[in-house]
């Protein structure tokens, strides 16, 4: 088996925890690992798509993409997380009240 | 919504590069906001302005002229990023531009600055409104524009994010747990498309709209990037059975948020799900007939939902999924006869549902701030009437019904149109399912607003016209106008139009 074949298996396996994950779980930070997951695994499928044989250089224009796509996650993440501690706090005074 | 005529622009407008204005402007003004919170209305208010004016220059240029094409920093395609604007987009771009301006009207009185009395709540919504709505703003007029699918994908992200910041925009527990189903949905949907990009990339070697357009041969890895890339449009769309975030997320939000989310956010994955199913892709019957057949579940399920439910925010919600399910049919309809046609009502039912349900989502809000609760139930006991924003909501059912002359009425018409050229019987008797079941649950507000024998006590009405009135109002009118003044947005939109073939320069 090729290394490009390996990373992509590995990919679409990664993206399969993550949908599993993601459609039962209901607890919040599970969900965002589990989006990370999913994210992680299509970078290694749009790696592996770039790889062009042991003796060639890579195709750039995935990796720009893997790239970018990893600047969106970590601010999807910030917002998600701030979002998810934003809760806990009015959950919690909730609470706190009753 | 001005349509100048090109004739009188001055020679400089002619050369201006107005695609890149307007997706740089509101994302400088949107950074401008945040950072000068006491200037904020002014800027979010005059970027609009500006944005709605350069939109409506390159339409009329682009009536003039014909669609063009814009590279940013002189990089062309394939290495570069250019911006396309055809007939399709400056429709989008000036629509976006003019109900964000009446919905910032709006904004810009509920969320006025109450001096030292203000809460905390209400002073983040006063501060975060419209840098929200500027980014909102760049993220939809840079995906209108995008010619290319990693663009596209960027710009998702952009719209998602800023959508889910006006969503949680209350502060309320109820809004920040819809808001992060919402994200959630959101994220899961632009990573969809984001395999599917990378599908397209593997197989093809390009990103770039045109040159994926001209491939002719579908072959299984270029059908798979177009289903996983439509599958994570649809949960952006919110089409049945994906709507699952959308009630919770759009009536929890604040009024001018919720109208925004509505009118606009849900339109931007469905421009973007439309024009690679009609520009890009060759046609895939199965599919769609199976995007058809959502929509009518769409249909059925939004209004059987509409119908039930008891709060009058949530009923103009879930008559969202009805509205998108009924747009969605046009996708079993453009490889038949009348493919154009229904393309035509499709564009003109994204625009007549934008304004009628930011008129809509607007009017409701005025209705719960007179009355202090949006119970459908206790709508007809209710001594006091808002008149002005009763009125509204009923214009605004008026055109999501499709009565005459809305511009509901035309879009339908076209869409019928042309599911009768292409004898599909099937959705001609989905469409008219759709709007018997539109006037049922639409009915259920406009009759309590009409019944007067079970209140206990004189009927108070507002007599003095409120200034906060106007704008669902004038949204509302817009929403009937459009029908009457649908001759040059529909030339507008056959600007570059994919149905026509384009001629040959030898």
């Amino acid at each position: 088996m090729s290394t490009a074949l390996l990373y992509s298996f590995g990919g679409i396996l990664l993206i399969g925890v993550a949908l599993h994950r993601l459609v039962l779980t209901t607890d919040l930070l599970r969900r965002v690992v589990a989006l990370n997951v999913f994210a992680a695994g299509i970078a290694s499928l749009l790696i592996a798509a770039a790889y062009r044989g042991p003796e060639a250089a890579a195709d750039p224009v995935p990796h720009a993409f893997v790239l970018t796509g990893i600047v969106v996650l970590v601010s999807t993440t910030a917002a998600a997380l701030a979002l998810i501690r934003r809760l806990d706090d009015l959950e919690r005074s909730v609470d706190h009240d009753t | 919504m001005i349509w100048s005529d090109p004739s009188t622009m001055t020679p400089e407008i002619m050369t201006w590069d107005l695609p890149s204005l307007v997706v740089i402007l509101p994302l400088l003004a949107a950074v401008a906001a945040f950072l000068l919170p006491s200037a904020a209305v002014g800027i979010g208010l005059g970027a609009t302005a500006l944005v709605g004016a350069a939109s409506s220059a390159l339409a009329a240029r682009l009536l003039a002229s014909g669609p063009e094409i814009s590279h940013l920093g002189g990089w062309t395609v394939p290495l570069g990023i250019a911006l396309r604007v055809d007939g399709f987009a400056a429709l989008m771009l000036v629509t976006t531009a003019g109900i964000g301006m009446l919905v910032g009207l709006a904004a810009s009185r509920s969320f006025a600055a109450k001096g030292a009395t203000e809460a905390p709540a209400e002073e983040r919504q006063r501060l975060f409104f419209w840098p929200l709505w500027l980014l909102l703003l760049a993220g939809l007029n840079a995906l209108y524009l995008s010619s290319d699918v990693f663009n596209i994908y960027i710009s998702l992200e952009i719209l998602g994010l800023s959508a889910v910041g006006l969503a949680v925009l209350s502060g309320k527990a109820a809004a920040l747990r819809a808001g992060l189903t919402y994200l959630f949905a959101g994220l899961l949907g632009s990573l969809l498309f984001l395999l599917g990009v990378d599908y397209l990339y593997a197989a093809t070697g390009r990103v770039d709209l045109a040159s994926l357009g001209a491939i002719d041969e579908m072959t299984p890895a270029l059908s798979m990037a177009l289903v996983l890339m439509l599958a994570g449009l649809a949960i952006k769309t919110a089409l049945f059975p994906l709507h699952f975030w959308l009630p919770a997320a759009h009536s929890n939000a604040t009024a001018p948020a919720s109208a925004l989310l509505s009118a606009l956010v849900v339109k931007g994955s469905l421009y973007v799900a439309l024009r690679l199913w009609v520009d890009v892709f060759a046609p895939t019957a199965g599919l769609g007939t199976l995007i058809g057949l959502l929509g009518a579940g769409a249909i059925v399920w939004g209004s059987i939902q509409a119908m039930r439910v008891d709060r009058l925010k949530l009923l103009v919600a879930y008559s969202t999924v009805a509205q998108i399910g009924l747009i969605c049919l046009v996708f079993a309809l453009t490889d038949e006869i009348g493919g154009e046609t229904a393309w035509q009502g499709a564009v003109y039912l994204i625009l007549a549902h934008a304004a009628a349900k930011s008129a809509m989502f607007l009017a409701v809000g005025r209705i719960a701030e007179h009355l202090g609760h949006d119970s459908l139930e206790r709508l007809h006991r209710e001594p006091l009437r808002p008149g002005m924003a009763q009125v509204a909501f009923a214009l605004a059912a008026v055109s999501l019904i499709g009565l005459p002359p809305s511009a509901g009425f035309l879009g339908k018409w076209l869409l019928l149109e042309g599911a009768m050229r292409a004898d599909a019987w099937l959705w001609v008797g989905v469409m008219v399912l759709g709007t018997m079941l539109s006037v049922a649950y639409l009915m259920r507000p406009i009759s309590g607003f009409l019944r007067f024998d079970r209140v206990e006590g004189p009927v108070i009405m507002p007599s003095r016209l409120d200034a906060a009135d106007l704008w669902p109002l004038g949204l509302a009118v817009v929403a009937i106008a459009m029908g009457l003044l649908a001759a040059t947005p529909l030339s507008l939109l056959a600007v570059g139009s994919p149905f026509v073939v384009p001629e040959v320069v030898p």
